[in-house]
């Protein structure tokens, strides 16, 4: 059925499509509509759900931490300040390796107050032993939440996921949305049934104590399951494909970058309006592309080495800033780089933060400056596009 | 000893509860009821925060096992009937 749908409606179908037997959810802005419908639905007996308001994003998690353990499929929805607060249990459910799977509506972190477009709630959660899927447009949120839970709940991942929309952007914006049939979703993913959870009459700790000399096999494990994720996604997104028709481009999504000199690198609904500039500078000559960062954990780290040894230019987005270093993304595409037989030319900018709107134009001017960068060298490897009181002028 | 990445679980579990750590040998001081001044109020016995107190007959009596001193019951207690006694003295 096709329906135009919000991105938080999107999450919300893709929660119910996904039959979530445990929803534990605090509302914050912009994250509220996803909640409220998913109360709707449990209401009215859409779906059959035992939905838990509780007074934190904190108990959120540590409800969905708990209801996972015992065997139920589990969502949450977040934004922001609500993903930082959980930041302590968010270590618990990758620790605990509870395919639980949350909606992470990405928005600035105060102060200064805020509840735009900004990726450092996410960011900030890069090392808790998530998946982190930076989406584009409704309907991959809404596909990407499917996907995540059959990725997560393999044997050999038993991770985490994130699926990431940007605030407003996708969240509160309109847009045709396929939800698929039930009866199709059901039988691309199957109930959930762990090898291991809580049963009544048998005791059993979970994520207990152990000393030094067994700690470090335990988050061997967990490491082995996130490469898992690398190669099970792509399998997974392959058979989404034979199922509902449609894909959303692997862990990096690269688009005309077959023959590309200068590359931009971004994540999330950005990445859209990136499409259509490489499309206008393509018209006019330009051998320009893009590739989109799905992905953020698993990193595509393969995908990048590969990129990184066809081009010449390699400009990257951040929608945030790792204060004293540079922007998350570019630190890590770089890292990729290094490894690569060519090393391209490469540039951190640091745009739309708190949700300044990135234009076309300003994407047409960094492709400009990454292909003149491209030639001669970076000289101030992060720059900060269209802040007022810069000489640079972007807009 | 270390066992291989291969041989564990995906998270450590433990197949007996945490009782079988003995954690009133921690303590230092030790609560002592006078069953006489008890009004019975069972004050004591909600807000122990490790259920070290049982009750009998609506009396408190401490677990000693699990009580580590923590003095929270004798600070509640309206009757005064719990005091705190450094262990080893009588």
């Amino acid at each position: 059925m096709r329906s135009v749908m919000t991105g938080n409606y999107a999450s919300a179908y893709g929660a119910k499509l996904a039959r979530a037997e445990v929803i534990a959810a605090y509302p914050i802005t912009p994250q509220t509509s996803i909640v409220e419908k998913l109360a709707d639905f449990v209401a009215t007996g859409e779906l059959d759900a035992k939905f838990i308001p509780v007074e934190s994003e904190h108990s959120a998690m540590a409800a969905c931490i708990a209801a996972e353990t015992a065997g139920a499929r589990t969502y949450t929805a977040t934004s922001s300040q609500g993903l930082t607060l959980m930041h302590e249990v968010l270590m618990w459910a990758s620790g605990a390796r509870l395919p639980i799977v949350m909606t992470n509506v990405a928005r600035a972190m105060a102060p200064p107050w805020s509840v735009w477009v900004d990726h450092m709630d996410s960011v900030a959660q890069r090392d808790t032993g998530w998946l982190q899927f930076f989406c584009q447009d409704n309907q991959e949120v809404l596909d990407t939440i499917i996907m995540a839970y059959k990725v997560c709940e393999n044997a050999a991942v038993m991770l985490p996921a994130m699926i990431i929309e940007d605030a407003f952007i996708l969240s509160h914006t309109s847009e045709p949305v396929d939800v698929p049939d039930q009866q199709l979703v059901d039988s691309f993913l199957p109930a959930y049934a762990p090898e291991l959870k809580i049963e009544p009459g048998k005791a059993m700790g979970f994520g207990s104590l152990v000393k030094p000399d067994q700690y470090m096999e335990f988050r061997y494990k967990a490491m082995l399951g996130m490469r898992e994720a690398h190669d099970r996604y792509l399998r997974v997104e392959q058979q989404f494909k034979s199922v509902f028709g449609r894909d959303h481009g692997g862990l990096l999504d690269r688009y005309r970058c077959g023959d590309a000199e200068v590359v931009l690198v971004c994540a999330g609904s950005v990445a859209a309006t990136a499409r259509e500039v490489v499309d206008a500078m393509r018209a006019k000559g330009t051998r320009v592309g893009l590739a989109r960062i799905k992905a953020f954990r698993p990193f595509p780290q393969e995908e990048f080495k590969e990129l990184a040894s066809k081009v010449e230019g390699i400009a990257v987005l951040d929608r945030s800033y790792t204060f004293g270093a540079a922007g998350a993304m570019f630190s890590e595409v770089k890292a990729a780089a290094y490894s690569a037989h060519r090393k391209p030319v490469m540039k951190n900018y640091i745009a739309g933060l708190g949700g300044r709107d990135i234009t076309p134009k300003i994407l047409e001017r960094i492709f400009a400056d990454m292909i003149v960068v491209s030639k001669r060298g970076a000289e101030d490897e992060v720059e900060w596009v269209d802040v007022a009181g810069l000489p640079r002028r972007w807009r | 000893m270390t066992k291989s990445y291969e041989e564990i679980p995906l998270t450590p579990i433990s197949d007996s509860p945490s009782t079988i750590t003995i954690t009133g040998l921690w303590r230092v001081m030790r609560p002592v009821v006078d069953a006489k001044k008890c009004k019975k109020c069972t004050i004591c016995w909600k807000f122990c925060p490790d259920a070290a107190i049982k009750l009998v007959d609506g009396v408190p009596v401490i677990d000693l096992q699990y009580c580590k001193g923590c003095g929270i019951c004798s600070f509640e207690c309206p009757a005064k009937c719990i005091t705190m006694v450094k262990e080893g003295d009588r």
